[in-house]
C-alpha cells in the first residue's frame, strides 16, 4: 500500500518560514475555502495554518544549536484522530494513506484534537470545522499537472530542499533511501502511532586530520628543515 | 486542557439526570420488594419530568460545544469505533426510554402484565424502567470513557474516571431525589439520603485516588521524544507565531497552582462533605428544606470538580508550546 509522506532534513532547514507562507497561499485559496485569519492586523491576530516553523535551541550559550522544526501533521499510519471523529468526517484514504477531514461532515466537535498527541489539527474559527494538512491532496492527486508539479505545496517553495515527498512504503523511492540512510526518524514514537512523517537528524560533517597529514614530507618548496649539505664534494659539485 | 463549560455542564447535568432516574427506579424496586412504602405514580412521574429536564438540558449544553451543530445527526454513524459516537446515541436513547418510564407512571399503567414466580407482578413500568437503567448505566459509560479512552491523556486514561463520572452522577442523583421527596414531603429521604452519601463516599474514595494519582506521574512523552534531538537541554525559541493560535488556546487552561489549589479545595468541601452533613442534620432536625441546600451545593461542586478535571489533563502537544521568546 502506498503511503505519501514527508521527509523533513532538519540538518538544511534554515526556517525561513517559505513552506509555511506557500502552504497558506496554495490552500487558502484552492477548493476547501479560505484558511480564516482572525484579526490580522490587530493586537492579536490568530489564524488557520497547516504548517507552523518552530524554533529551539539546544544547549547553554555558547555552547548552542539551533533547530528549525517544520511542524505538521505527520499522516500516522495508525492515526488516533481517525477512530474517535462521531461522524466519519476524520478518514485515511485507502490509495495513498493521507489523513484528511471532509469538510462538509465535521461537526466541528474537537474530538480529534484531543485525541492528536502532536497537536497537528486547528479548528477553524470561520468555517467551525477542524482543518489539517492534507498534504496538498489536490495537487498531488492532479494528473493534468506535469509530474515535477505533482508535490505539496511547501515542498515546492522549499529554498533548502528541506523536505522530501514520496511513497515511504516503497523502498527504492527518495524518502526511503534517506530515511533508511540518513537516520531517519519519527516524532513521539512511544505512543506507537507510527506518523508517516519521518526527520531527519542534524549531521555533523568531520574528517580526521593527523599531524602528520598537515606537513607534506618531501615537499620541494620547504624552507624549513633544509637539507643539510653533506660533507665533501657531491657530483653536482664538479664543474666541467 | 481548556475546561469547556458547555461540556462541564453537559456532563454534571445529564450525570444528575441520570442518578435521579436510577434513584425512582431503585425506590420502585425497593417498594415491589415491600422494603419501602408505595409511592404515588405522581411521584414517579415528576421525578422523570425532573430528570428528563437536567437530560435536556445537558444536550443543550452540549450543543454550544459544537462548531456545526447542524450537522450533529452524523455523530451517531461512527458508533463502531467512536465514543462520542456511543454517547450521541446512549443519550437520547435513555432520554426516550425514561419519557416512556414517566409516561407510563401518569397514565397508571401499572396493572401487571403477568406474575413472575406468583409474587412479583411485572407492569409495563417495570420493563421500560429495567431498559431505562440499562440506558443510563451505558451512558455512564460512554461519558466517562470519552475522556477514559484517549491514551494520551494520562490524567484521563483510568478506569477511575469511569468510576467518578459514574458514582459522583448517581450521588448528584440520589440527592436530588433526597430533596425531591422531603419537598414533596415522602417518607423516601432517609433512603434516598442514605444511598446518596454512600454514593457520595463512594465518589470520595474514586476521586481522591484520581487527584492522588495525577499529582505524581509523569508524561511518557519529552521534549526530546517530541522533537527527536536528544540533549538534555532543550528549550524553545518560537512557535511558528507571535499571536495565538487554536493550539495555545485549546490545550492550556491559563490558570494560577494557587486558583487550582484553591479550586480543590473548595469542590472537596462542597461536593463531599457539605453534603453530607446537610444530609445527615436534615436527617437529625427532619428537616425539608436542607436536603435542597445539599443537592444544589454538591451540584455546584461538581461543576467545579469539572472544571478540575479540565485542568489536570496536560496534553503531549503542549511539549510544543512551551514558551515564546
Amino acid at each position: 500500500m502506498t503511503q505519501l509522506a514527508l521527509v523533513i532534513d532538519l540538518n538544511v532547514c534554515v526556517g525561513c518560514h517559505a513552506c509555511v507562507t506557500s502552504c497558506k497561499e496554495w490552500n487558502t485559496s484552492g477548493w476547501a475555502g479560505p484558511m480564516t485569519d482572525l484579526r490580522p492586523y490587530d493586537a492579536d491576530p490568530s489564524g488557520t495554518f497547516f504548517n507552523r516553523v518552530q524554533t529551539y535551541e539546544a544547549g547553554v550559550f555558547p555552547h548552542t544549536e539551533t533547530y528549525h522544526f517544520p511542524k505538521s501533521c505527520l499522516h500516522c499510519e495508525d492515526p488516533p484522530c481517525v477512530p474517535v471523529c462521531p461522524t466519519g468526517a476524520s478518514y485515511k484514504r485507502e490509495d495513498n494513506g493521507v489523513v484528511l477531514v471532509d469538510y462538509d461532515k465535521c461537526i466541528g466537535c474537537k474530538y480529534c484534537a484531543w485525541a492528536c498527541p502532536y497537536g497537528a489539527r486547528e479548528i477553524d474559527e470561520k468555517q467551525r470545522v477542524m482543518k489539517k494538512c492534507t498534504l496538498c491532496i489536490d495537487r498531488i492527486t492532479d494528473l493534468t499537472l506535469a509530474e515535477s508539479q505533482r508535490k505539496p505545496a511547501c515542498v515546492l517553495a522549499c529554498p533548502t530542499n528541506a523536505r522530501l515527498f514520496g511513497d515511504v512504503h516503497d523502498s527504492n523511492s527518495a524518502v526511503s533511501v534517506a530515511i533508511r540512510e540518513e537516520g531517519g526518524y519519527q516524532l513521539q514514537p512511544e505512543w506507537g502511532t507510527k506518523p508517516a512523517n519521518h526527520y531527519l537528524p542534524r549531521r555533523k560533517t568531520r574528517i580526521q586530520i593527523h599531524e602528520d597529514e598537515l606537513v607534506r614530507a618531501d615537499n620541494p618548496l620547504k624552507k624549513e628543515q633544509l637539507p643539510t649539505p653533506e660533507a665533501g664534494e657531491t657530483l653536482d659539485d664538479v664543474a666541467w | 486542557m481548556h475546561p469547556a463549560f458547555s461540556v462541564i455542564f453537559l456532563t454534571t447535568l445529564i450525570g444528575a439526570g441520570q442518578g435521579l432516574f436510577l434513584a425512582l427506579y431503585t425506590g420502585q424496586l425497593y417498594s415491589l420488594a415491600q422494603l419501602l412504602p408505595v409511592q404515588s405514580e405522581y411521584f414517579y412521574a415528576l421525578g422523570s419530568i425532573f430528570a428528563l429536564a437536567l437530560l435536556v438540558a445537558g444536550l443543550v449544553a452540549s450543543v454550544f460545544h459544537l462548531g456545526r451543530p447542524e450537522r450533529a445527526w452524523r455523530a451517531a454513524t461512527q458508533w463502531r469505533s467512536s465514543w462520542l459516537s456511543r454517547e450521541v446515541i446512549a443519550l437520547p436513547a435513555a432520554m426516550g426510554l425514561i419519557l416512556l418510564y414517566g409516561l407510563f407512571h401518569y397514565l397508571g399503567w401499572t396493572n401487571p402484565l403477568f406474575v413472575v414466580s406468583a409474587t412479583l407482578p411485572v407492569d409495563i413500568t417495570l420493563i421500560v424502567g429495567a431498559l431505562a437503567t440499562l440506558a443510563s448505566f451505558v451512558l455512564f459509560l460512554c461519558t466517562a470513557m470519552i475522556y477514559a479512552s484517549l491514551r494520551f491523556i494520562k490524567a484521563w486514561h483510568s478506569p477511575l474516571t469511569v468510576a467518578n463520572f459514574l458514582f459522583l452522577g448517581i450521588a448528584s442523583g440520589f440527592m436530588l431525589a433526597a430533596a425531591l421527596s422531603a419537598y414533596m414531603g415522602t417518607e423516601l429521604v432517609a433512603f434516598y439520603g442514605t444511598w446518596a452519601v454512600i454514593a457520595t463516599l463512594l465518589g470520595g474514595v474514586s476521586r481522591g485516588s484520581s487527584l492522588y494519582r495525577n499529582s505524581r506521574f509523569r508524561c511518557k512523552v519529552d521534549m526530546q521524544s517530541a522533537l527527536g534531538v536528544h540533549h538534555a537541554q532543550l528549550h524553545q525559541k518560537a512557535q511558528g507565531f507571535m499571536g495565538g493560535s487554536f493550539n495555545t488556546r485549546e490545550f492550556f487552561h491559563g490558570k494560577s497552582d494557587a486558583f487550582l489549589l484553591m479550586l480543590r479545595y473548595l469542590f472537596l468541601l462542597m461536593v463531599f462533605v457539605l453534603p453530607v452533613l446537610l444530609i445527615l442534620f436534615a436527617y437529625l432536625l427532619e428537616s425539608s428544606r436542607l436536603p435542597v441546600a445539599a443537592f444544589v451545593i454538591q451540584y455546584i461542586g461538581l461543576v467545579m470538580e469539572r472544571y478540575h478535571f479540565f485542568t489536570e489533563a496536560r496534553h503531549p502537544q503542549n511539549l510544543y508550546y512551551q514558551s515564546m521568546a
